[in-house]
């Protein structure tokens, strides 16, 4: 028996003969908790990896929705961001966890999406990209203890470059689109690294502007490709 | 939080020059602790913040150089939120030890590996470098001549417990109050709550869930309208408030440290088996020294009934209800394989026929099922016979609006797992259990179950039924525990 990392009831961990033949780990949650969670799955934008299936028609333009679309017709954003591809729906259940984890602190529920978050990062991207975690500000992370970004970077087992500092400690959530667009967010600390391809990490997509800064300034700073990958697309 | 130690000051991180060797707090030997310097003027707004109290620097409205200043001069100390144990851990807060209730991350607070708490983590993260601040103040007493405003009157039974628990409160001591479900416990502790304001004591009622809070506390501010009184629950505006009367579930109660001359915790039974250790270390960590514990409950597990028999527990009974009827028993039905009838999509006959009595009748009715995946089945078989019925369990987001639509009579059946086998009174209803065979269902738990029906005078009786796949000890045991506080109270004279 042991004990499911969200519900902390004690559960008798389900292994099947293919398991012990290629050394599966057993799941950290019950088979209840496990099933809470929603992967995107069905068809999605292109762009952002947002499931048609949670959205009117009415946003949807061909391959796109209508947020990327708006993305792609400013000059500024055109291309800043290669794709994004994320992990789960951020429904009820996603909220839920996502706050105990991050604003409760209880950084242990990281373990919960070891598996899925690596299984689709790989899915999409290769293993010779470098990641770049979305930091928090000095005090947040203070607050905090630990960067949501970097602990879902760390799962991946690749190279990890910190080259990103944030200048704006003011909340994403409590701004309008346009203020988000308008705030610089970021700045680079270093110029001392070259890279071919970056994926920037966070826990978040909900209206792009915090991968699309950041992307550009990669981007400015000489990197080729940049994508993203969260956790969760709200 | 880092702090520097030379062997005899302690000087947190952000009030060094910069430079100096700092650690975790956990790290630290021994906290220096000062004497109370009669020179300094403390802040009363400090001393009343954390009087009682013990809380994280976070939840703190006070600078660090504030703070230290009352450290410095004896006034508050700091101590470990997480200490070293042979097997691994221990939080200050809670008293977790337990190894699978800690991990560890790399803490951006100290810039090291830091092992923290999960259990009590929903409450601000404790973990090896989280000093919990406490006031060395003792809470200020307040005397309240004759506080209470209740004029009702107590039945026999009920007076002779609350002449019980007045008693334990002024020698100190320890009193299991076992009430029968309906006795009016709440109106028993009144006497008892008065005597103690009047000797200035601080009073203190824990009970594990949010909604007995929010049910008793506005009864006993009416019962106390003088008395200063605080509801504490997740989300309560009473937090900073100090106050004489303060009713609070178990976890507000970790946050509390050798503030309560009385200590009353009810429905002791109904803490699942994981809370009940921090149950027993937030309570004691909460008393004063010396201090009186009461405990209130109608279900006492088989450990405390024994220890009663054989005169080790002092307790007190109240065999019958506030209204002199006596407890309706439990019938016992079997109803052969129903899980596999269940997976059919239809019930047992006897089962079947006992709600639809119920729907002919208009009588409302529980039925009581072991586990959430039943319940929806359950559920969607008896639509087939009344569209209104419908499901409800402990998780379910529209939980407090299905239960006022059973209480306002527009849900003739509520199909529910055992969340609703406390708290919950509507008169008349009957009530039902599919599978009482089940582990899920003690004896604790079936009384309770047996308790929701006859509650209201109007209407003492109704029908309890067990339906089962195999007897088991515990209904049997349910049965008996109930025919023996109906005799108890028949032969003390408390029935009609």
């Amino acid at each position: 028996m042991v004990m499911c990392l969200l519900c902390h009831q004690r559960y008798e961990p389900r292994l099947g003969w293919s398991d012990f033949l290629t050394v599966k780990e057993a799941d950290v949650l019950c088979e209840q908790c496990r099933r809470s969670f929603s992967l995107i799955e069905g068809e999605r934008c292109h762009q952002c990896d947002r499931p048609f299936s949670l959205i009117s028609d009415s946003y949807r333009y061909g391959e796109l929705c209508t947020d990327c679309l708006r993305w792609q017709q400013a000059d500024e954003w055109r291309d800043v961001l290669t794709k994004n591809r994320s992990v789960y729906v951020y429904d009820e259940w996603m909220k839920d966890v996502v706050t105990r984890w991050k604003f409760r602190g209880d950084y242990a529920l990281v373990e919960a999406f070891r598996v899925d978050v690596r299984r689709e990062f790989f899915r999409h991207f290769s293993a010779d990209v470098v990641l770049v975690p979305i930091p928090l500000s000095k005090k947040r992370l203070y607050d905090r203890g630990f960067n949501q970004a970097k602990a879902l970077a760390e799962i991946l087992s690749l190279p990890i470059a910190d080259v990103l500092e944030r200048v704006d400690s003011e909340k994403q959530s409590k701004k309008t689109r346009m203020e988000r667009l308008r705030t610089v967010q970021f700045r680079l600390c270093t110029r001392e690294w070259r890279y071919d391809q970056c994926v920037l990490i966070d826990d978040l997509y909900t209206t792009g502007s915090t991968v699309y800064h950041a992307a550009r300034l990669l981007k400015q700073g000489g990197v080729r490709d940049v994508s993203s990958f969260t956790l969760a697309r709200a | 939080m880092r702090f520097m130690y030379d062997g005899t000051n302690l000087v947190p991180e952000p009030l060094t020059a910069g430079g100096e060797k700092v650690v975790p707090i956990s790290r630290v030997a021994t906290i220096p602790i000062y004497e109370l310097n009669p020179h300094f003027s403390p802040s009363s707004e400090l001393l009343s913040f954390l009087a009682g109290r013990q809380l994280l620097l976070d939840e703190l409205s006070f600078s660090l150089d504030q703070l230290h200043a009352h450290y410095e001069n004896g006034y508050v100390s700091y101590q470990k939120g997480v200490v070293p144990t042979e097997q691994g851990h221990r939080c200050m807060r809670c008293g977790n030890d337990a190894p699978h209730f800690f991990a560890s991350f790399f803490c951006a607070r100290c810039e090291t590996v830091c092992t923290y708490c999960r259990k009590c983590v929903t409450m601000g993260r404790v973990s090896e470098c989280t000093p919990l601040v406490v006031s060395n103040v003792p809470p200020e007493r307040v005397v309240y001549p004759h506080p209470l405003a209740w004029t009702g009157t107590l039945s026999k039974a009920q007076q002779r417990a609350a002449d019980a628990v007045v008693q334990a409160i002024e020698r100190r001591a320890e009193l299991l109050v076992w009430a029968v479900c309906g006795a009016g416990k709440t109106e028993v502790l009144f006497p008892s709550i008065q005597r103690a304001l009047e000797l200035g004591d601080r009073v203190c009622l824990a009970t594990p869930r949010t909604d007995v809070v929010l049910e008793l506390a506005p009864r006993l501010k009416q019962a106390f309208p003088s008395v200063s009184t605080i509801a504490l629950y997740g989300g309560s505006e009473d937090r900073k408030k100090e106050a004489s009367l303060v009713i609070t579930t178990t976890h507000q109660l970790l946050r509390f440290y050798r503030a309560f001359d009385v200590m009353i915790i009810d429905e002791v039974d109904a803490f699942p088996y994981s809370v009940e250790p921090m149950l027993a270390y937030a309570a004691e960590k909460a008393r004063t020294k010396p201090s009186a514990l009461i405990y209130l409950t109608a279900t006492p597990n088989e450990n405390w009934q024994r220890e009663m028999k054989q005169g080790k527990r002092s307790a007190v009974t109240i065999p019958a209800r506030y209204h002199g009827y006596p407890l309706p028993v439990p019938t016992f039905a079997w109803c052969g394989n129903w899980r596999k009838k269940v997976n059919r999509g239809t019930l047992p006959t006897n089962v079947l026929a006992w709600v639809e009595k119920r729907l002919q009748e208009k009588k409302q009715a529980f039925l009581f099922v072991p586990h959430v995946e039943l319940l929806e089945k359950v559920a969607a078989i008896l639509q087939r016979f009344d569209r209104r019925i419908v499901g409800v369990h402990a998780e379910d987001k529209a939980r407090k609006e299905k239960v006022q639509s059973f209480r306002d009579g527009n849900i003739p059946l509520l199909v529910t797992t055992t969340i609703l086998e406390r708290g919950v009174t509507v008169p008349n209803i009957d009530v039902a259990v599919l599978g009482a065979e089940d582990d899920v269902f003690t004896e604790g738990a079936l009384v309770q179950i047996a308790g929701r029906v006859g509650r209201s005078a109007q209407y003492p009786g109704g029908d309890v039924r067990f339906f089962h796949f195999g007897k088991t000890k515990a209904m049997v045991k349910a049965k008996r525990h109930i025919c023996d506080m109906n005799d108890e109270a028949r032969k003390r004279g408390l029935l009609w």
